[in-house]
């Protein structure tokens, strides 16, 4: 007797729920027993997490403060992967839409007043539209593989703020250190509560209407099947270019809105210490979403707890910090690794079929 | 069994975080005295030298000296920025009375979180903000680098130094200020080259940047990030060097002539001490060399004893409070006089420096 692994013919709804949740349990075991054997308590250092995450409302809010840009970049990332195009560059996208966002807010002097937040959000949109357009036209038109030129356009963009906040930009009354001036009062996201803004209003309303339109649109579906087989989609005489490129488009703005968010919503100017990787953990997200609209807000909420009750592990249990960092890894090994008992399924042999098998195979 | 137990233990520490945070909750147990808990944020990990490391010796120290009456806490690697504010804020949330934060870029975090815990006091390292429950302090170790300076002045014989710049901050630029002053006060044809990394630790760049410097014909190499790399990289050559920030002699060797240090225990255990006496005020700490904030480590073999001595005739000149280093006349290294001849530049002129003396090749981006 012996065991395989039988792709299932379709993803099974129950495995969809039980999954993630029997990978998490099995993550929270293992991370149990790091913690054991680096001489923590596993119990307190988990009641410890999960109170620095959700313990009071004002720590519900620093959860939600780190949710949003991971709910709108896993939004955009999810989209792109939906069409097997391999944005890695939400990063890069949020960085250059948080510069757009700052060249406005600072420099776009001649706006009145009420019209700054929506140009301010339009223009850091467009910026990151135009920052994930730059692969999208390569890969489209000469067929470039947009994994590399996302990637490498992450740096060009930390880098051009870096450049900015360091030269030009850099406030004349910050005694020389780096970061720009702080926005104007009419360019500051409002905040719901704590340091959560209008971004959370934003990132579920993407969510919502992502999930509208790559369910219920024609659009959607021929997305869907540019996403399964792009020929398939060209024998259908679906406009695959034409497509993608608009996708990605959208992408970048998603990615472009966390990045918008993030200078008029919590730092309030473009400085050091914005790009904290929201990008990439996005793509955990996505994934771990199974690219699925509606599941990123939570998968982000979770994410977000994960990063701010990690700290608690320094700061109540006093264990290093990047234990924390291990601890984001382990637990989303399972999780992702579960994804494999969504599509297949463990299906016990007998000897007999064994024995076939092997005089197939001679 | 020793699994099955850490299992069992991971499997209840699962049903906590399902179940109620609450009951989890630790029971406070009735202690005879409360410690002042003390909080620091760190931007580094303490490691075995450097900035960080620096600041957490005297963290320990602390502790030792107060025992029982304070009860500190860190936490490391807390990134510049919005981050930043919720650290602090979960310390004063948590009952810390005082909160050290040891980067300029936790100043306006701090600035915010303090406007909302009027009781928690909160003292900032190196920046320009104070509030009523918000103090500053730093250390003028641009006094030990220009002692640095006249060591390294004196023992060059190419006349070209090679200086790693960190960022082109005005901490860092002060330093390299300072340094070239002393070095062109016992040796007017030395020359200071200056190449940014933009790092505060990052062996591989750090290591370049010194090795560029080497190959320009620097026979001394210092720097301002906290590796030791820079230093390695010229003993490799056969060069010598200074290190910052820790005594790097000790990792390194003694081609590594001395370093300028923090100190940092005095001002802690002392500003602890006002916090648990309710004697602590808000205000602005800059101290140097004459209350041993700062300090020069002990000298390698390598350097003579008539330098020696002549470094400590200076040292005597700035403790006293006569002369410091910034008086002029200063030229800055486009030939303009910027600090006319007896002058003495303040202490706001020194937090926004954003020019090279003469001497230094290199620019202030």
């Amino acid at each position: 007797m012996s065991l395989v692994f039988e792709k299932r013919k379709s993803v099974s709804r129950t495995a969809i729920v039980v999954v993630p949740i029997v990978s998490f349990m099995a993550s929270l075991l293992l991370t149990g027993a790091l913690l054991a054997i680096f001489g923590a308590d596993p119990m307190a250092t988990y009641a410890s997490m999960a109170k620095g995450a959700f313990g009071s409302w004002r720590a519900f809010t620093e959860t939600l403060v780190k949710a949003i840009p991971l709910m709108l970049t896993g939004l955009g990332v999810a989209l792109a992967f939906k069409l097997r195009f391999w944005n890695i560059g939400a990063e890069g996208q949020l960085t250059l839409a948080s510069i757009a966002a700052t060249w406005v807010a600072l420099y776009w002097n001649w706006l009145p007043g009420p019209l700054v937040l929506p140009v301010l959000v339009l223009v850091g949109c467009a910026a990151g539209a135009l920052w994930a357009g730059v692969p999208a036209l390569l890969k489209t038109r000469l067929n470039v593989d947009e994994t590399l030129v996302t990637l490498m356009l992450n740096y060009v963009a930390l880098l051009l703020a870096e450049f900015l906040y360091y030269g030009p930009w850099r406030d004349p009354k910050g005694f020389g250190f780096p970061g720009t001036m702080v926005f104007p009062k009419e360019a500051w996201f409002p905040r719901i509560a704590g340091r959560a803004h209008i971004g959370l209003y934003f990132a579920i309303a993407v969510a919502l209407i992502l999930w509208f339109v790559l369910n219920r649109t024609r659009w959607g579906f021929e997305l869907k099947v540019i996403g399964n087989s792009p020929k398939a989609a060209r024998y259908q005489g679906i406009a695959v270019e034409r497509n993608i490129m608009l996708a990605i488009l959208l992408s970048g703005a998603i990615c472009g809105l966390a990045g918008v968010g993030e200078v008029a919503g919590i730092s309030r100017r473009l400085q050091q210490g914005m790009a904290l990787g929201y990008g990439f953990t996005a793509i955990i997200v996505a994934w771990m979403a199974q690219l699925n609209p509606l599941a990123v807000p939570f998968v982000a909420l979770l994410m977000g707890a994960l990063l701010v009750g990690g700290d608690q592990v320094q700061m109540t249990m006093g264990l290093p910090s990047s234990i924390g960092t291990l601890m984001q890894g382990m637990i989303l090994f399972p999780m992702l690794a579960g994804s494999l008992f969504t599509e297949y399924r463990i299906k016990r042999i007998g000897a007999q079929a064994v024995r076939e098998s092997e005089t197939g195979a001679a | 069994m020793k699994k099955t137990l850490i299992v069992a233990s991971a499997l209840l520490a699962a049903l906590t975080l399902f179940g109620c945070a609450k009951k989890a909750e630790p029971v406070a147990e009735p202690a005879a005295v409360e410690p002042y808990k003390v909080a620091f944020i760190y931007i580094g990990v303490p490691g075995d030298l450097g900035w960080t490391h620096e600041h957490d010796v005297a963290r320990l120290e602390l502790e030792a000296a107060l025992g029982d009456k304070v009860k500190t806490a860190y936490m490391e690697n807390v990134p510049e920025g919005p981050d930043a504010t919720r650290i602090i804020r979960q310390y004063a949330q948590d009952g810390y009375d005082m909160i050290f934060a040891t980067s300029f870029g936790y100043m306006d975090p701090m600035a915010e979180v303090a406007a909302e815990f009027p009781d928690v006091k909160f003292v900032h390292c190196s920046g320009y903000k104070t509030s009523d429950n918000m103090s500053v302090y730093f250390g003028r170790i641009y006094q030990a680098r220009y002692l640095a300076g006249i060591v390294a002045g004196r023992m060059t014989k190419t006349n070209i130094i090679g200086y790693p710049g960190a960022f082109p901050i005005p901490e860092v630029v002060r330093g390299i200020n300072a340094f070239t002053l002393g070095a062109r006060s016992v040796n007017p044809k030395a020359q200071v080259r200056v190449v940014w990394t933009n790092t505060w630790y990052d062996p591989v760049k750090e290591r370049e940047a010194a090795v560029a410097l080497l190959d320009a014909g620097a026979d001394i190499i210092t720097q301002h990030q906290d590796t030791v790399e820079p230093q390695k990289a010229a003993q490799e050559r056969g060069k010598l060097s200074i290190g910052y920030d820790s005594d790097m002699r000790k990792f390194v060797g003694d081609t590594v002539l001395t370093s300028p240090v923090w100190n940092w225990a005095p001002y802690y255990i002392d500003t602890v001490k006002r916090g648990i006496d309710g004697t602590w005020k808000t205000g602005s700490y800059w101290e140097g060399l004459s209350a041993d904030v700062v300090r020069l480590a002990e000298f390698s073999p390598l350097v003579p004893q008539e330098l020696r001595d002549e470094v400590a005739a200076v040292k005597q000149k700035i403790v006293g409070g006569s002369w410091d280093v910034f008086t002029g006349p200063i030229k800055d290294n486009a030939g303009k006089l910027r600090v006319s001849d007896g002058a003495r530049m303040s202490d706001d002129e020194l937090l926004s420096l954003d020019w090279f003396v003469e001497g230094v090749v290199g620019k202030v981006q």
